[in-house]
């Protein structure tokens, strides 16, 4: 096989794979977030729909509302501008799906004799990326708020973005202890930098070396993915829903499309950055190794497989744990959230900068 | 007299743990849990009617759906003396008398006509009956419908249950 085919071959075979995979945690995900809400809530949840008289505990019930939300009136209200209004879906929903991009699903493999990277794109910038396309879904909110030409989604575009703003300013400076530490904004390094061990003991994850910094990610990934506690852009049951009041059909399912995708996307952030990505603890390339000296030997696809299936793991936990914290906690008032972003997360977030540098210059010496 | 006044404890200051929230919201992310996989292992436990199928049962006093009584020969028991009509707080119900073939009665409803949308389930009409022709015992509350006519219930609705 030539190397262009292959290469191309590689490249749609990554990116399909990806995103099937990413696509697919966001069908189940509306599923999860469904059944789950109701067994917290003592409730029964989704169960009716079936197919041929095969109910499976309601699990056909996101194609139920994909054919729904297909089939439902598309309409466009008389005051909107038509073309700002039918890009804005588009603009939260694409940058949403651009991320996808940077993030490494598994270590480097060798297929005929050829080294592939499991990552759609290994852009020495990484992280860096991620803020700008991530920082772009303030647009389609922004954008759908005021298109609208109504009132009450202009505001809440403007609380939305506000929000989004204040978190977007801690979010990025609660990862530079990261970067500090692993000494690269490139994904794949931060990832191959979690697989060495902290003291000869423990695997060297992001969470173990920058805690606060943990915390404050994932505060603030909350705030940045409109997810309960921070969820008052949509406000659904105070609010009349926000910036996509006047959405209806696809356009609507659009704008949740791309809040569990941003779920599932800021997931895989999290385990990529702090809980060692790809790494599963004591697994080097010829199998375990544990800190006591004891190995266990284990092929190659085994490692493999192990490697892929721990990613996949932390970010069914991570997509799980935004619907487990939405139906914990109540969600905040606006000042709260303004005060918890300004005057809270940013002074941790600066602590947490100083506090690393602060080691890292003791340890150098 | 002097009034009685009320000392209201107010609730403890919060401890440094508590004001972090962080361990609280560790505690109620237990809770939930706790609730989540509960639920999961058995399912029979959770309260909930499948309503649908299964209805619950209303109590005796509750003021459902309506329905017109009948006479032992089927002829609906309401003689229309437009008491229930008068009583009617929403003006909801439409009476149209027409003289009755049987001699012994006077009047009969030849229209009866009460508007779903406007009814405030007071009971009024019920009160106000001098024969006991309309009774609020169904224990079914007014179904659904799409188009504002069909919540306009006729007689011959009212005479179904």
């Amino acid at each position: 096989m030539s190397t262009a085919l292959f290469d191309l071959v590689v490249a749609v075979a990554r990116i399909g794979v990806f995103f099937s995979f990413c696509f697919g945690l966001l069908v189940v995900m509306t599923w999860v977030e469904r059944k789950g809400s109701a067994y917290i809530q003592d409730r029964r949840g989704p169960n009716r729909a079936d197919i041929l008289g095969v109910r499976a505990w309601g699990l056909f019930h996101p194609l139920a509302d994909a054919l729904k939300f297909l089939f439902k009136e598309d309409f466009i209200p008389d005051n909107a501008h038509r073309l700002f209004y039918q890009l804005a879906p588009m603009f939260s929903l694409a940058p949403a799906i651009m991320t996808i991009a940077v993030i490494p699903f598994g270590p480097d493999v060798t297929v005929m004799g050829r080294t592939i990277a499991l990552q759609i794109a290994d852009l020495n910038v990484g992280i860096l990326y991620l803020f700008a396309v991530s920082g772009m879904t303030v647009y389609g909110v922004v954008l759908a708020g005021w298109s609208s030409g109504s009132k009450y989604p202009l505001l809440g575009g403007l609380r939305s973005s506000a929000q989004m703003l204040s978190y977007e300013v801690s979010m990025g400076l609660s990862l530079m202890g990261i970067f500090m530490v692993f000494e690269s904004v490139r994904m794949s390094q931060i990832v191959a930098g979690q697989g060495t061990l902290l003291f000869g003991l423990l695997p060297k994850w992001g969470i173990l070396v920058q805690p606060l910094g943990f915390v404050l990610f994932l505060v603030a990934q909350y705030a940045e993915a409109n997810r309960t506690p921070f969820d008052l852009p949509e406000g659904e049951s105070e609010l009349v829903a926000g910036y996509h009041t006047e959405y209806g059909s696809f356009k609507f399912s659009m704008f949740m499309m791309a809040e569990y995708l941003h779920m599932v996307v800021g997931a895989a952030v999290v385990a990529t950055l702090f809980l060692g990505g790809w790494q599963f603890p004591f697994l080097g390339d010829a199998g375990f190794l544990f800190p006591g000296g004891a190995a266990v030997a284990l092929p190659k696809a085994a490692v493999l497989l192990i490697r892929i299936g721990s990613f996949v793991g932390k970010v069914v936990f991570f997509a799980w744990l935004y619907v487990w914290v939405r139906w914990t906690i109540p969600r905040f008032r606006y000042d709260q959230v303004m005060r918890l972003g300004w005057k809270v997360m940013l002074p941790l977030s600066l602590l947490n900068i100083f506090a690393t540098g602060l080691i890292l210059l003791l340890l150098r010496k | 007299m002097t009034i009685g006044v009320k000392k209201v404890a107010r609730p403890p200051e919060m401890s440094f743990p508590e004001s972090l929230y962080l361990v609280e919201i560790v505690k109620g992310l237990g809770v939930t849990m706790g609730h989540l996989l509960r639920n999961i292992v058995r399912q029979e436990g959770i309260q909930t009617i499948e309503y649908p199928e299964v209805r619950r049962a209303m109590p005796v006093r509750f003021r459902g759906r309506h329905r017109l009584m009948k006479r032992m020969d089927g002829s609906p028991r309401c003689v229309a003396c437009y008491c229930c009509a008068t009583a009617c707080p929403a003006k909801c119900i439409t009476i149209v008398a027409g003289e009755s073939p049987d001699p012994t009665i006077e009047k009969y409803p030849a229209r009866f006509d009460i508007d779903m949308l406007r009814c405030v389930f007071c009971g009024m009409c019920v009160e106000a009956c001098p024969c006991d022709a309309i009774r609020m015992d169904t224990g079914w509350f007014t179904p659904p419908d799409d188009t504002r006519e069909k919540l306009i219930f006729t007689i011959d609705t009212l005479l179904e249950k």
